[in-house]
């Protein structure tokens, strides 16, 4: 296994009527009444704080991500972190898994490439170049995209992007939304023939499609845990059988939000305010936003307007122990929640590469690296070793990375051998 | 009513258009929502030959034909395409909202193509201080609250009614949001595309009709495109909110036929 600190960056200190007084808490909430710059800026280093955290306690990788105009989660360039996370983790086996800057909003998309592979040249080759599509509310509506352009775009740029990394020939490229008469990326990664790619999904049947023919790893960012994800993951497994591709695990990555205390009650007692917060006030948007008329095709439109299974539930409605029991949050004691996640994530949805929110909406920074250090010191070293059984090699890590035993902290390593 | 399949664009984009009556040619552009055959049409085809093609993407059986079409220079010349297979003599071009911004640069781009031109409600302008809704941000319920000025009228019904079938009531709300999507190709996210550097090419006599109550695409708008077409004349309509040809299509259909009627204009 392969296990990754995620992190969004997310507003910690909303207002406590935030999810009334607001329509959304992506595109249109007002930055005056609700942020402060220099505030915020507390909150970047403690992002970057808690990820150097983590890459000490021993996760195999850190994670950011890109979205815009939008509190639950603003970091507009994962880029700038993961500069600063690859240059503070030389001299590790951390993996920088940027997950990642988003092509169809890039212009020109080899910004991308040539970015890539400035991380992966200042990493020393751990670099993990996640390349999503990117959300409606971030590309159509903050950044304008046209949505049925979207998917066109993000296809045309996803091909360029390999291109420009490989070509051994300067190329041009005459396509229908780029055009560059002279390709001729500097720099080009350290890895070869380019950096791992995992292509992150909510479950479009589309995406599985695209990632299986592309051969990269495709990862479920999902809120609503492994049970809710049990059906869509086993319709990527199918595509992957038959497209003929071999069922290695580490083709298939997976978000899940963990929370470990000393006991479950404990971690109720610490841990249930952050989550409401999260459910309730970071993911306050209203649907519409997520499905702008034309981002989907039209087969997936008929798709979804017949089915009435995938119905997202209410949230709002529900409170902590609801989180933990449908799976939502894996939340408890070390013994609860390496449980939990071996069973329902990593066997249960067939995953090798696990990423772990572990710093979750209000959460504060103490808190925070808390987590961090129990999940690091008594869930982490149960879980690494799963599917070394099978001998599946992880193609989508860095493959200077794919054998290190990270270090574990020195308290891991002493409760790991007790 | 008669139904024909006109391929434009090499083939590639196949456009249905529904006509009916006889007399002097009028074609019909529709909104964002796609076309249906409505009252409004049966008045118009009583004095004229009405034309009324659906968008690309819009037809049935047809909806990837959109992708064909990388803007809007594409989508013009594919109707010039259009009105060159319906007949090559100038035309009576009836638009609304979306479908008026496209007869109006239609219009601009082919000016021997069109002998009146009647925009109902049409896009085509920007103005900060009266931003247009975009509705392809709206669900069903508000755009309905949006769209009419009166939501429970039975045009509003036609459109956004429950229907008992439920496999029509799905295959209703596709159509009407694979029609937003597929017009909203050529606006997002603003649907200003240039129409002012152009419209001064509109030779042709021109009446704007609006719905005083149109909450999408408020009023003020008219002045953008009188002020800017040479003898442009602006028809407001009472009690009728962006699509005042559904709301009050005997009214509406009696200005747009005894403008597009009368002697002139080549």
């Amino acid at each position: 296994m392969k296990i990754s600190a995620f992190h969004l960056m997310p507003h910690r200190e909303l207002p406590d009527d935030f999810e009334k007084r607001y329509e959304s808490v992506w595109v249109t909430p007002p930055w005056w009444e609700l942020a402060d710059a220099r505030r915020v800026g507390q909150y970047y280093n403690w992002t970057l704080d808690e990820l150097l955290y983590a890459a000490r306690a021993g996760f195999d990788g850190v994670c950011t991500n890109e979205h815009h105009q939008n509190a639950y989660g603003f970091m507009p360039s994962p880029n700038l972190m993961g500069s600063v996370l690859a240059k503070a983790t030389n001299g590790t086996d951390v993996a920088i898994v940027q997950m990642g800057a988003t092509l169809p909003t890039s212009n020109p998309p080899i910004r991308v490439a040539e970015e890539y592979a400035m991380l992966d040249c200042i990493s020393g080759g751990r670099l993990v170049a996640g390349l999503p599509l990117g959300s409606p509310m971030d590309v159509n509506f903050c950044y304008g995209i046209t949505p049925m352009e979207h998917r066109e775009r993000y296809r045309e740029a996803f091909a360029l992007t390999l291109k420009a990394w490989q070509a051994r020939e300067i190329f041009s490229w005459n396509g229908r939304y780029y055009q560059l008469a002279n390709v001729n990326l500097w720099p080009r990664p350290i890895q070869q023939p380019h950096p791992p790619v995992w292509v992150p999904g909510s479950g479009s049947i589309s995406t599985f499609d695209f990632a299986v023919d592309n051969d990269v790893c495709y990862c479920f960012l999902s809120y609503s845990g492994a049970k809710a994800a049990h059906t869509m993951m086993q319709g990527y497994w199918q595509v992957v059988t038959d497209k003929g591709r071999d069922p290695n695990p580490y083709r298939a990555g997976f978000l899940q939000l963990v929370a470990v205390a000393e006991s479950d009650t404990h971690a109720e007692e610490k841990y249930a305010r952050h989550v409401e917060y999260f459910y309730h006030k970071c993911l306050h948007w209203p649907l519409e936003l997520g499905a702008p008329p034309g981002n989907q095709d039209y087969r997936s439109l008929l798709a979804s307007a017949r089915s009435n299974v995938r119905r997202a539930e209410d949230t709002k409605k529900l409170r902590y122990r609801d989180f933990v029991e449908k799976g939502y949050v894996i939340a408890g004691s070390p013994a609860t929640v390496r449980d939990r996640i071996r069973e329902e994530v990593v066997k249960g949805l067939r995953v090798g590469n696990l990423m772990v929110l572990l710093q979750i909406g209000s959460m504060p920074h103490e808190l925070t690296l808390e987590n961090m250090a129990l999940f690091s010191r008594e869930v982490l070293p149960h879980l690494r070793p799963l599917w070394d059984d099978e001998g599946w090699i992880n193609h989508w890590w860095p493959e200077r990375l794919r054998n290190a035993q990270r270090p574990l902290a020195q308290a891991a390593v002493a409760a790991a051998g007790a | 009513m008669n139904e024909q399949t006109v391929s434009v664009w090499q083939g590639r984009v196949r456009m249905r258009v529904l006509s009916k009556g006889d007399g002097p040619p009028l074609v019909f552009l529709h909104g964002p929502w796609g076309l249906t055959w409505d009252p409004f049409l049966d008045h118009l085809a009583e004095r004229f030959t009405v034309y009324a093609p659906e968008h690309p993407g819009t037809a049935p059986d047809a909806p990837d034909d959109v992708y064909h079409l990388d803007g809007l220079w594409d989508l013009v010349l594919c109707y010039d395409e259009l009105l060159e297979a319906l007949g090559a003599e100038p035309v009576g071009l009836v638009g609304h909202s979306f479908g008026g911004m496209v007869a109006c640069e239609l219009a601009a781009a082919a000016p021997r193509r069109v002998r009146r031109l009647v925009l109902i409600d049409p896009i085509g302008f920007w103005r900060d201080g009266d931003p247009i809704t975009n509705w392809m941000t709206l669900d069903a319920g508000r755009l309905r609250d949006m769209l009419f000025h009166d939501p429970g009228s039975e045009p509003a019904r036609r459109m956004f009614g429950v229907v008992e079938d439920p496999e029509a009531a799905i295959a209703a709300r596709v159509r009407r949001t694979w029609a937003m999507g597929a017009t909203g190709k050529f606006i997002w996210p603003i649907p200003d595309k240039g129409l002012k550097k152009r419209i001064h090419r509109v030779k042709a006599p021109t009446l704007i009709v609006w719905g005083k109550e149109d909450r999408l695409v408020p009023l003020v708008y008219a002045d953008e495109f009188s002020r800017r077409i040479a003898g442009a004349r602006v028809q407001s309509v009472e009690t009728a909110g962006h699509a005042p040809h559904l709301e009050q299509p005997e009214k509406v259909a009696r200005m747009v036929a005894d403008f597009v009627g009368a002697a002139g204009g080549g």
